[in-house]
This record gives structure tokens, C-alpha cells and sequence, in this order.
């Protein structure tokens, strides 16, 4: 296929779509300097404009077209009617600044949505003010930082992560200005308790905790961790990013946890629209809810109004959160009630445990343990016979598979990260993994076909260090 | 019970679980200690699709939808006419189903169309790059600051009290993070703070009016201070674009390029600056590259400023970002061209003059000020904007912003393309009544 860009496609004249001419008296043009010379953009017909965008979308993978196991991800099917309802123009066509009493709602779905949240994650109250999960985490953090200055304990400037962390933790925790220590894993994929215990101090603001870890193991020293962390006087921050595996069965709150912050878009069921748009409420815990992000909706007989908490932290948005994500979330509870949630966890925790009892026998398991949400395997076996993890992944790409996260959680070698979710068949499983076996099989006979995967797919390998180094961003018009 | 989104049957289940060699799948959350176990969820009990849609729609129907009123209020979020191509475009749900394009292979769609959302803003702002987007325009002026905050390695940020407050406030959340001050300018204000890492204008500004850039521009950079503008980018279809004044950075909120309001959310931040930032740049970037057959193909590129990769020392802690909005507005520049985006912003430009005028002619009502503007403008009001934004509504007008804690008995009125000159004389007319 020959490739092209807007710009090879227009041509001058053209246009996608048609304008109403101007039905008042033209003004008069501002000053000369104020004007714009010239804007170079293309111009391209409506079905033209149609083909090449839906020539693109071709060349797309997602969870409508297939199995797409990647681990942390929790790319489950999304419910067709969700889409439409957000569409609804009483909800798609408000603006934040119009009349309170014009949008209630709207904010009687937020009220509601904060509830649904605070209750699923037994936490006292929620904000749904942050777009995304990492945005939900610098909520926290400046939460947990405003929360030790309140009380006059200034020097806790230190944040715990496991070794096994997301990059957002602590790339948060760097926004906000802390200094970050690793805990290490034990050989069992929980946290080391000792290690824990030697490196709590009164210079510890929080340990910032993802559970399920990124290992997709629960660490059954969850007390304990609790128990540590507030006996030190540190706060126990929650990454709700595996909060699948959790729905209708456990809370949070119960856990010990202070704070913790969902990915609508993941758990709750929003597509990801190719990185977004998200949404991460955080729920907190009563000792929190001054400082929660502006605004929260409150109620107040049936009127429903907008709030700040007395000592929020602020604004993290020019509006109110992402509205359009919050009203899919808001349909998904709605959808399935408490047994439908704990469903949804049941049949994801059996589905990744299905994956690894398949698999195990031809990938290294590294925690050969009951796993939640997600598995991690290693590709060391192969590695060890010159296919790399990278390859595997590439490989299944011929298959028809999304491949799952690689490399990634850091602690395991070579790691294979796989989400499955509750979406997926039986059928599907087994298909994948026969796949996954097929490549096992064919690491050990035919290596080749795996380092030079993929083979089948619209583009291969690209060349990402040249693209790094000499970085071509965009195409330029109107430049002689 | 079954569930539409869970295709395995109860055989299924059985079948896996012996595979698995446990009984019940409550034996697989065996590390999690029993009494946080199977505890009790508040929560209505599931309602249909059928069900559910009817309550929503109820609920939806309890809001006052722009379509169904004439709607004068802008600041930051606006209602221009979206062409139905958008909404099938990224309708296709190979696009929205999608993942972050960790898979260059099978994501071709969705870098290919990230690049060509690179290209439009730097054409539209004249900057020499761009990222594939933040969550809005003001995470985008926060995150600048503190980019700035890095080039220049200095510790204080300037903004100009003509800047939407909203952006000011949410800027101030994010450099508190770091402990560095945000400093308030006024407009009229010689001199800059010699230590500040960069000033934040925006043009048009929050009042709608032009300011005198080039004096910023001056100003910034003779303390060495970065200068990031906030433009409004529809307006770039008429207006000089913040490349040619000497901005360093160029940010906005890209809601108003083919998204509905949507309460303010999702959005799209806009962020673009000169090449010598681009390993500074927050966020994703997608470059060309070529595979290993020779084609052409697209990537997530310098991707070591990244929390994935740089962890604590990235240049962000973004991660989602807001790509479907990003390809909406991708459509729509696409699908206006040149000549449609020049054509929306001289409607919206003729529009804003006409109602101004007359509004400004009607007696106790005047414009605040004089300089030349976009598509909104600051009337003073003979009574509290608050009244008469009520007494309009009952005629289903919803009138401007209103600013009187700025700006006594001020309100900030909007136009755009949609508003037709009926509507606008309806709204004058109803005013000059009052």
C-alpha cells in the first residue's frame, strides 16, 4: 500500500464540510498585525476524508476486534448502549458555567457516582475531579503532603514504593517533591516485611501501594503492611489501577488503606479511545476528605450543588473531571449492581488463573502461587534459547492476539504480564494459549520465525532507535 | 443470573476451576485474609438496558441542553458547529477500543492519525512540534510552567491576571506541588519578576481581547523568562499564530475543534513549543520510522522522558491522555481546511462585532473595553448579571459568564457560529427590555 498523509491527499478547493455564510453586517478587520498571514492546512472532500481515516482505523487493533490481554490494562469489552447514553445531549451538550440549577442532572449522576465509589472501595468520600489515573495519584499525594503539614509534621518527606511500582508512582511522587525509596520484593512476590519494617520512620509520608501488586499476586501481609505503615505515622496510599480483581469482593478501606485511585476507564468500563480520554476519582478516608481536589457535588435537600472542601488542594482541572467518562461508569454500576460486580472479579481472577495453570509448563512461572487478575510469567526459558520476550510478543501479533505487557512489572526478568479480564470465553482463552504453546514449541525448533516476527501485520518492526534519534514529529505545508 | 459481558456459562466455569484444581473461585482469592472477604456492597440493584436508558435519559432530560437553548456563554469551553464526519470517524471502534499504541504494529491507525494531530498544531499554532496531547488546557499551562520552571532552572512562575482564572488556579495546584511561587502580573506592569522562569499570557485573552503581545514577548525573554501563550485555536483561523510573536510554548484547551462541551470533560490540552524543548516535552510524541521491509510506519518516540521508562526522573507523570478527543479534533481540522477554519473564525469574528455593537448601543449597557476581540466580550450590566442570566434562562437564553467579582456588573458574552443573527437579536432585544 502506498503510503500518504493529508497533505498528499488535498488539494486546493476542496473542503470536508459545508458552512453558513455570514447572516449579519460584516465588521470592520482588526488591525493588520493582528491578522494572520497565511494558514496552510489541507483541504480535503468529505469522502475522501472519510476513506483515509477509515483506511487507518483498519490498521488498528482493539478489544473489538480481538483478545487483548495486556496486564495492567484491563482492556475488557465495553458495553455498546454506554456509548450512546454519554451521547445523550443532556449529557454530551452542557456547558460546566451554565446555570447550577440547569444541570441537576448531571450532578445528581456525580452525587450518585461518588457514593457507588466511596462504597465499592469502603472510603468515606470521593472526588471525581482528576482525568486519569495518574492524575488521581498527584491527588493523593498532594493530599498525603497537605495532610502531614496540616498537622505540623514537616518532615516527611519520603514516599515507599514497591520494587514492583508503576512509573506513575513515582514520577508522582517526584511532581510533588518527595525523595522515593524502593521496598524490595520477597521470593514469594509480596513485599519483604523486614525491609518494610527498617525503612519505616517518622521521615516516611506514605507507602504507596498497588493491590493486587503489578505481580497480580494479593499480598496476604496486608495487615500487617497497615499496621507498620500508621504505627509510624505514615499514611497507606492505594494504586486502584487492579481494581478488577477486587469488585464486589473486598474494600479497600477495609485493608487499612487512606486513599486510593480508580481508573474509571479501566475497571469500570470505558473504552480506552486508543490512550484516553481516562478518569481517576480518589476515595479517601475521613482523616482525607478536607483535602480532597475541588469540587465535589453535595447534596442538599433535593438541590444538588458544587463544593471545595475546606482544605482541597485545589483544582485540578478547568471544569469539574471528565463528565462524558463518568456518566459510562455510572451506566456500568448501574448495569451490573454489587452481584454483577463481584461476578465480573470472580470470572477475571478465573480466567487469569485458567491462563496460568495452561501455561506454566512452557513458560517460567516465577510465583507458582494463585494468581488475581493477571499473571506474570518470564520469558527466560526462551531467552535463554535466543527469543527474546519482545519476540514472543511480536509473534502473536501473526496470530491474530494482541500481545500482553512485556517487561514490565521491572522485578521479574523478561516479564509477561497478562490481563485476560472477565470478557473473554473459554474459547478464547484456549485459542490463545495453543498459540502461546505453538511459540513455546517453536522457540525450541524454529527461533527464526520468532525473532523476525511479525509477519502478518500491516507494518513490521520499525526502526525506533533511528526514529529517536533523527525524530521526524510532523509534515510541514506552506514552507518553500 | 447471566450477564451479556460475561460470555463463559456456569459449565464453563466448572470445567476452568478444575483445571485450575480448586472447588470455587472464592478459593483462588485465598490470600486475601478471610474477614475482608465477601463483604457487603451498598449498591441498587442491576436494572436492563431497556431500564437503565429510560433512567438515564430522565436524568439527562433533568439538564438544559445547549441544542435546545441559545447559548451566549463561552470562557473556556464553546459550542461550535461539529460536522457529523467527526462523530463517525471516531465512532469506528477499532480507533476507540483501542490501547495507548504501545504495539506500533497493530496500532498504525492510531499513530499515523497522532502525527497528523502533531502536524495541524504546529501548522495552526506556527510551533515547530507538538505532543500527542494532555488532559486540558490548563493541565497543559500547568505542565509548561514547570517545564520552564526546568529549562530555565528558576523557581517562580508569572501569570498575567488577563488569564482564565480557572487556568491560574489549576497552575497553582500543580507548582505548589513543588513549592514554587505563582506570581499574579497585571497587564499593565513594567516590570517582570528578573527571576521568573516564564510568564503565562493569553491571547485572545480570559476578557476575549487582543493584548498587546509583542511587549510580553519583549519583556519575557529580557529576564531570560520563557513566554507560554494560551491561545483560543479557532481563533488561529484568522489571528496571527503564537509562532509568529516569539511564544516558547503554546498551549490551549482543544475542546472547541470538533468536541461537544460534555460538562466541561473530556477535553484536550494542547501543547506545542520550539524544537530545542522537545526532550523536555511532557507526554506522548509519535515520530515516522521505517520498518524493517522499508515501509513507512509510525511509533511512540523519545520515549526516555516517559514515567514508564524514566520513572521518578520523567518529565511528567501523564500517562492516558485524552487520544480519542485528540482525533476528533484531528477530523475536524480536516475536515474544515484552510478556507473552513478561516471561514468558522471570520463568522464567529462578524458575529461577536454585531452583537456587540448592539448590545453596547442599548441603554445602561456598555463594553468594558475597547481593544479589538474575538468572539467574546465583557458587557457591564445596568443590574447583577446574575438576574438577568435567570430572567433570560425563563427565555431559554443562557447569557454569559458572569464576572461581577472582576468586573462590576460585568458579564462575559460569547458567540460563535451557531449563534444565527435571529438568536442574537432575540438576545438583544430581551437585554434592552430589561
Amino acid at each position: 500500500m502506498e503510503h500518504y498523509l493529508l497533505p498528499d491527499i488535498g488539494r486546493p478547493g476542496k473542503i470536508g464540510c459545508s458552512l453558513p455564510s455570514l447572516d449579519v453586517t460584516p465588521a470592520e478587520l482588526p488591525p493588520k498585525e493582528l491578522l494572520r498571514q497565511e494558514l496552510e492546512l489541507p483541504e480535503i472532500s468529505e469522502v475522501e476524508l472519510v476513506r483515509y481515516f477509515t483506511a487507518l482505523s483498519k490498521l488498528n487493533y482493539g478489544v473489538d476486534t480481538g483478545f487483548y490481554p495486556l496486564g495492567s490494562c484491563t482492556m475488557k469489552y465495553n458495553p455498546k448502549w454506554h456509548e450512546d447514553v454519554a451521547q445523550l445531549p443532556g449529557f454530551a451538550s452542557i456547558h460546566p458555567y451554565q446555570p447550577i440549577g440547569s444541570v441537576q442532572g448531571a450532578l445528581q449522576l456525580m452525587f450518585e457516582l461518588q457514593e457507588y465509589l466511596a462504597e465499592i472501595t469502603g472510603m468515606s468520600a470521593t472526588s471525581l475531579a482528576p482525568m486519569a489515573g495518574a492524575q488521581g495519584e498527584l491527588a493523593s499525594i498532594l493530599m498525603v503532603k497537605a495532610y502531614h503539614h496540616t498537622r505540623g509534621d514537616k518532615i516527611r518527606n519520603r514516599i515507599l514504593v514497591p520494587d514492583s511500582a508503576h512509573g506513575t508512582n513515582l514520577a508522582t511522587a517526584a511532581m510533588c517533591g518527595f525523595e522515593i525509596s524502593t521496598v524490595p520484593s520477597d521470593d514469594r512476590g509480596n513485599i519483604d516485611l523486614k525491609s518494610l519494617e527498617s525503612m519505616m520512620n517518622e521521615e516516611v509520608a506514605t507507602l504507596t501501594l498497588t493491590i493486587p501488586t503489578t505481580l497480580g499476586l494479593f499480598d496476604p501481609q496486608i495487615a500487617e503492611i497497615n499496621q507498620l505503615v500508621h504505627q509510624n505515622g505514615g499514611l497507606l496510599c492505594g494504586d486502584g489501577a487492579n481494581l478488577n480483581s477486587l469488585l464486589g469482593k473486598v474494600k479497600f478501606g477495609d485493608l487499612g488503606f487512606d486513599c486510593v485511585q480508580l481508573n474509571l476507564h479501566k475497571t469500570l468500563s470505558t473504552p480506552h479511545g486508543g490512550g484516553g480520554p481516562g478518569s481517576g476519582p480518589v476515595c479517601v478516608k475521613s482523616n482525607l476528605a478536607d483535602f480532597l481536589p475541588s469540587p465535589l457535588v453535595a447534596k442538599s435537600g433535593k438541590e444538588y450543588t458544587f463544593t471545595s472542601p475546606t482544605k482541597s488542594i485545589g483544582s485540578l482541572g478547568a471544569a469539574y473531571g471528565n463528565f462524558g467518562v463518568m456518566v459510562k461508569a455510572y451506566a456500568y454500576i448501574r448495569s451490573l449492581g454489587a452481584e454483577g460486580l463481584k461476578q465480573v472479579s470472580e470470572n477475571a481472577v478465573i480466567n487469569a488463573n485458567y491462563i496460568k495453570e495452561k501455561l506454566k509448563a512452557y513458560y517460567h512461572l516465577p510465583y507458582d502461587r494463585v494468581c488475581m487478575h493477571e499473571v506474570v510469567f518470564s520469558g527466560r526459558r526462551q531467552k535463554a534459547k535466543g527469543v527474546k520476550t519482545l519476540d514472543i510478543a511480536k509473534r502473536l501479533l501473526d496470530y491474530g492476539f494482541h500481545p500482553p505487557t512485556v517487561y514490565f512489572p521491572l522485578v521479574v526478568e523478561e516479564a509477561i504480564m497478562l490481563e485476560p479480564t472477565e470478557t473473554e470465553s473459554k474459547e478464547t482463552l484456549d485459542a490463545f494459549i495453543d498459540a502461546m504453546k505453538e511459540i513455546a514449541r517453536d522457540a525450541d525448533e524454529n527461533p527464526e520465525i520468532l525473532r523476525t516476527a511479525p509477519h502478518n501485520t500491516p507494518i513490521r518492526r520499525l526502526d525506533e532507535a533511528t526514529a529517536a534519534r533523527n525524530p521526524d514529529l510532523r509534515w510541514e505545508m506552506g514552507k518553500t | 443470573m447471566s450477564s451479556p459481558y460475561l460470555p463463559n456459562t456456569d459449565a464453563d466455569r466448572r470445567a476452568m476451576l478444575q483445571e485450575i484444581g480448586v472447588s470455587s473461585a472464592d478459593e483462588l482469592f485465598q490470600d486475601v485474609p478471610q474477614k475482608f472477604r465477601n463483604v457487603q456492597f451498598k449498591l441498587p440493584p442491576p436494572l436492563s438496558e431497556l431500564e437503565l436508558k429510560g433512567e438515564l435519559r430522565q436524568l439527562s432530560d433533568r439538564n438544559a441542553n445547549l441544542d435546545d437553548y441559545a447559548c451566549f456563554l463561552g470562557a473556556g469551553y464553546y459550542r461550535h458547529f461539529i460536522p457529523s464526519v467527526v462523530g463517525h470517524i471516531i465512532g469506528r471502534s477499532e480507533f476507540y477500543t483501542a490501547y495507548t499504541p504501545y504495539q506500533a504494529e497493530v496500532s498504525q491507525g492510531t499513530l499515523q492519525t497522532i502525527y497528523e494531530f502533531q502536524s495541524l498544531v504546529c501548522q495552526l499554532t506556527g510551533m515547530e512540534v507538538s505532543n500527542a496531547g494532555m488532559y486540558d488546557g490548563s493541565t497543559a499551562t500547568a505542565e509548561a510552567a514547570l517545564i520552564a520552571c526546568r529549562i530555565t532552572k528558576r523557581n517562580k512562575v508569572a501569570v498575567l491576571t488577563t488569564v482564565n482564572p480557572r487556568h491560574s488556579e489549576v497552575v497553582d495546584t500543580y507548582v505548589k506541588a513543588h513549592s514554587i511561587p505563582l506570581e499574579t502580573v497585571e497587564p499593565d506592569s513594567v516590570d517582570l519578576p528578573s527571576d521568573c522562569a516564564c510568564l503565562i499570557v493569553q491571547q485572545p485573552n480570559f476578557f476575549g481581547y487582543f493584548e498587546d503581545i509583542k511587549t510580553y514577548t519583549g519583556k519575557a525573554h529580557q529576564v531570560g523568562a520563557l513566554l507560554i501563550v494560551i491561545v483560543d485555536p479557532i481563533s488561529l483561523g484568522m489571528f496571527r499564530p503564537p509562532g509568529d510573536y516569539g511564544a516558547d510554548i503554546v498551549v490551549a484547551e482543544g475542546q472547541a475543534l470538533g468536541n461537544p462541551i460534555s460538562l466541561g470533560g473530556p477535553g484536550l490540552g494542547i501543547f506545542a513549543c520550539r524544537k530545542e524543548y522537545l526532550r523536555q516535552m511532557p507526554g506522548r510524541i509519535v515520530g515516522k520510522a521505517v520498518d524493517v521491509d522499508g515501509r513507512t510506519g509510525y511509533v511512540l518516540t523519545i520515549a526516555t522522558r516517559e514515567q514508564h521508562i524514566r520513572r521518578e526522573r520523567a518529565t511528567s507523570n501523564i500517562c492516558t491522555n485524552e487520544a480519542l478527543v485528540a482525533l476528533a479534533a484531528t477530523v475536524y481540522l480536516a475536515a474544515l481546511g484552510k478556507s473552513g477554519l478561516r471561514q468558522v473564525a471570520e463568522l464567529c469574528y462578524h458575529k461577536a462585532y454585531y452583537a456587540a455593537e448592539a448590545i453596547g448601543k442599548l441603554k445602561g449597557y456598555s463594553l468594558v473595553f475597547q481593544q479589538p476581540f474575538f468572539k467574546e466580550f465583557v458587557v457591564r450590566c445596568p443590574t447583577a448579571p446574575q438576574q438577568i442570566n435567570q430572567a433570560l434562562f425563563q427565555k431559554r437564553i443562557i447569557g454569559g459568564l458572569d464576572i461581577s467579582h472582576i468586573i462590576d456588573n460585568g458579564m462575559l458574552l460569547c458567540i460563535t457560529e451557531v449563534n444565527t443573527k435571529r438568536e442574537i437579536d432575540r438576545l438583544v432585544e430581551i437585554l434592552g427590555a430589561m
